[in-house]
């Protein structure tokens, strides 16, 4: 479980948020600028907190009382950015061998090859393997960069606005796919979607941010039946 | 966007602007070129002065873009990934050999390494002496050549789209593999480009060369030097010699050019 | 900076690299301030500059431009059309190719300049004469392609019969430099970053402050001539003449004197 509860400043913005994946994947929603991205960039460990507690499994990762502030690289929490975030020079099957390169046992390099096209082959993308991203879809680079992260053995996974770059027919497999595929995983997940549709087809636990701060949080029903707020009420409507 | 239409009136008016340049520039290349005829030239590479000092800038040029490479890398990434006002100056004051004249930068040195410097007296201790040896070419090269490189690594760093940095490290990789990985081989290009300017710097190095080195075939007589020397005596055999440089140039210029388009193609377009 | 501002300052720097270059071309305009143009060796430069201030004197209003430079740069300026009216050279080569090329007329010589050499502080106490130069560490000299580097090799040679057969070969076992001019040759030892270096008796002369002055035997001292005359094509021939009366002149000659030149002997002054 990932339980987060921090707070901090991203230039003017005061950004305070708390929530856990106590109950399954969680969708972070709200308008623009509303610091969602950022809260990510702190879960992960790439910009600090002011204050708080981020802990996985029990783990503290970041605890400013107690100074505990584990690096990026030793969070294994797995992440994919809005625009998927393919290193370019690398084919496919590079970018996932590149993740599982990383691990302090790293297979030989047969083996990480061999566990890298078995992993594409899962998503559907064995005849891509040998692609440079962008020679690929959206979708294709999407699921090589969720091969990518799962590669990396996390123990949490984070996206953001995994659908933004689709368009509305992929939109809608992709919907299912990720549903799929994140229960599948059962890691504590965290999705970041502006989208209402998107959101509610990826999560039952909603947290809505606006100006930095979680106004509400809860599934879509308890959402609905009492909006906190006119973007809530939109939100549901 | 949609391509322009071929002979539009902003084409040629940008075309005539470009040619006016391209002509200017080449037309002195091309006076040395085609006043040279074969016999002459030949005669040119045979000259006493040429194979030593061919030799002789291609060995410290090779030595001094490595020395630039190696060291320069490592800071052009700290500036690069360093915000704030003391990293802006220092990348300034990186730049400013570039605005001295190479005799000056050449008196620089003396004055920082020669007998009278305390560094000079240190060094001598171990019998140690910079000044008019093969070390001071490569100093003087890597002092007005290495500004070309770091500013062109620092621009490429800055260019690198930082959120694959942050990825590489979500990935579990440590700092160092990121930098190797990651931001070395997508910055290649710009690198490479940084040190192919750096290297003709360094080839075409005079002032600051005759300066700290001194002239002496075989020893610090590059081929600059050499032109100049022959310049003196016979004009014919000078542009013989600024012949081999030019041509030798190009050469190396090509080559580069061509590996880095071969690094961009691998690297591929960024969406 | 915005566009606008950044545009304007485009425009301006087209401006005046117009205005500049259209400047190098204009021809000296006939009429209030007569421009005098003297082409001259590097090593004239300070005496030259004297000189000039004493013709303008001489003549109120008029106005000598120099430009010094190495001979042979000087040389291949005016064989494509360089505005020089006078050409005073520091190597008789030069000068007679011009004269073969038409490109002068009727050079004579002026001046004569000897070698010394010239010792930093530090070498001081090794070399205080000339046949001790073996006992500098670092030793400059001019390249052999320039006049000073010729006529170097050709003293150190005539120095062989009396200093030993080794002599020349034990000074070039100290050679670190070999210099495209002489005051290349003379910076460094100014600088003392080499003990001695053999230049113009006028270099040195010009440096005294920072330099010890080492003189070089008469018996294999060799003197280089200085050959002075009037281009064909001088926009200003009439006072190109005026200022070569000048060197000969007895002002002219005290001038020259002053800084270290030796007047021409015997009745040779003819370049040609």
């Amino acid at each position: 479980m990932l339980r987060v509860d921090l707070g901090g400043h991203i230039g003017q913005l005061r950004l305070e948020a708390r929530f856990d994946t106590s109950r399954g994947p969680v969708v972070l929603t709200g308008p623009n600028g509303s610091g969602k991205t950022s809260l990510l960039l702190m879960i992960l460990g790439v910009i600090a907190p002011e204050r708080g507690e981020v802990s996985l499994d029990g783990t503290s990762l970041f605890d400013a009382q107690r100074e505990v502030n584990v690096a990026v690289e030793q969070r294994a929490i797995g992440y994919v950015p809005q625009h998927y975030g393919l290193f370019p020079h690398l084919t496919a099957a590079q970018n996932v061998e590149f993740a599982l390169a990383c691990h302090e046992a790293a297979p030989p390099r047969a083996e990480r090859r061999e566990r890298a096209l078995s992993l594409l082959a899962e998503l559907g993308l064995a005849p891509y393997a040998e692609q440079r991203p962008h020679a690929l879809s959206a979708g294709e680079r999407q699921r090589v960069a969720l091969a990518r992260a799962f590669a990396s053995a996390p123990r949490a996974l984070l996206l953001d606005e995994p659908f933004a770059a689709l368009d509305v027919g992929t939109r809608r497999q992709v919907r299912v796919f990720l549903r799929d595929y994140l229960e599948r995983l059962a890691l504590p997940t965290v999705v970041v979607s502006h989208d209402a549709e998107d959101a509610r087809a990826v999560g039952r636990h909603i947290a809505v941010l606006e100006a930095g701060r979680v106004v509400q949080s809860g599934s879509w029903e308890e959402l609905a039946a009492d909006p906190a707020s006119a973007f809530v009420r939109e939100l549901t409507s | 966007m949609a391509p322009a239409p071929r002979f539009s009136r902003i084409t040629l008016a940008l075309g005539a602007l470009g040619s006016a340049l391209v002509v200017f520039l080449l037309l002195p290349i091309v006076g040395l070129v085609s006043g040279t005829s074969f016999a002459d030239a030949r005669a040119g590479l045979r000259h006493p002065l040429v194979a030593p000092a061919l030799e002789l800038s291609l060995v410290t040029t090779a030595l001094s873009v490595t020395l630039v490479v190696v060291l320069g890398t490592p800071l052009a990434w700290l500036v690069a990934r360093t915000p704030g006002r003391a990293a802006r100056w220092l990348e300034s004051s990186l730049k400013l050999p570039v605005v001295l004249p190479p005799a000056v930068a050449g008196l620089g040195l003396l004055l920082a390494f020669g007998r009278a410097s305390a560094l000079g007296g240190l060094l001598a201790r171990f019998g140690l002496s910079v000044p008019f040896t093969t070390a001071a070419v490569v100093l003087a090269q890597v002092f007005v050549a290495a500004p070309f490189y770091v500013e062109a690594a620092i621009a490429a760093f800055r260019r690198l789209d930082t959120s694959l940095l942050v990825i590489a490290r979500t990935l579990g990789a440590s700092p160092v593999r990121v930098l190797f990985r990651v931001a070395l081989p997508l910055a290649a290009p710009g690198l490479l480009s940084g040190a192919a300017l750096c290297w003709a710097r360094a080839l075409g190095e005079f002032g600051a060369t005759l300066m700290f080195a001194g002239s002496l075939a075989g020893r610090t007589q590059t081929l600059p030097l050499a032109i100049y020397a022959a310049l003196e005596s016979d004009l014919r055999a000078a542009r013989s010699l600024s012949l081999v440089l030019v041509v030798v140039a190009f050469a190396l210029l090509v080559a580069v050019q061509s590996a880095e388009r071969a690094s961009t193609r691998s690297g591929a377009e960024h969406d | 900076m915005s566009l606008r501002s950044a545009r304007r300052a485009l425009l301006l720097c087209c401006f005046v690299t117009l205005a500049a270059s259209g400047g190098c071309g204009t021809k000296p305009k006939a009429g209030a301030h007569p421009e005098l143009t003297v082409f001259a060796a590097a090593s004239l430069r300070e005496v030259f500059t004297a000189l000039a201030r004493r013709f303008e004197a001489l003549r109120p209003g008029t106005h000598v431009v120099l430009s010094f430079a190495g001979s042979q740069t000087l040389r291949s300026q005016i064989e494509h059309g360089a505005p020089a009216d006078v050409f005073a050279s520091a190597d008789e080569r030069h000068m007679t190719a011009l004269a073969a090329e038409g490109h002068v007329t009727a050079p004579k010589f002026f001046a004569q300049n000897e070698l010394v050499v010239a010792v930093s502080r530090a070498g001081a106490s090794s070399v205080r004469e000339f046949r001790q130069l073996p006992d500098a560490t670092r030793i400059v000299l001019g390249a052999p392609e320039v006049p000073v580097g010729e006529y170097t090799r050709r003293a150190l040679e005539q120095a062989n019969a009396d200093l030993g057969a080794d002599f020349q070969a034990r000074v070039e076992a100290h050679v670190v430099s070999r210099e495209p001019d002489a005051r290349q040759v003379l910076a460094k030892v100014a600088l003392g970053e080499v003990d001695a270096g053999i230049v113009y008796r006028t270099d040195a002369l010009a440096a005294k402050d920072k330099v010890v002055i080492v003189p070089m035997p008469a018996a294999y001292n060799v003197l280089a001539k200085y050959p002075v005359a009037v281009t064909t094509h001088a926009p200003r021939a009439e006072l190109g003449r005026a200022f070569v009366e000048l060197l000969f002149s007895p002002e002219g000659a005290r001038v020259l004197a002053e800084s270290g030149f030796l007047p021409v002997t015997g009745a040779k002054a003819d370049a040609r």
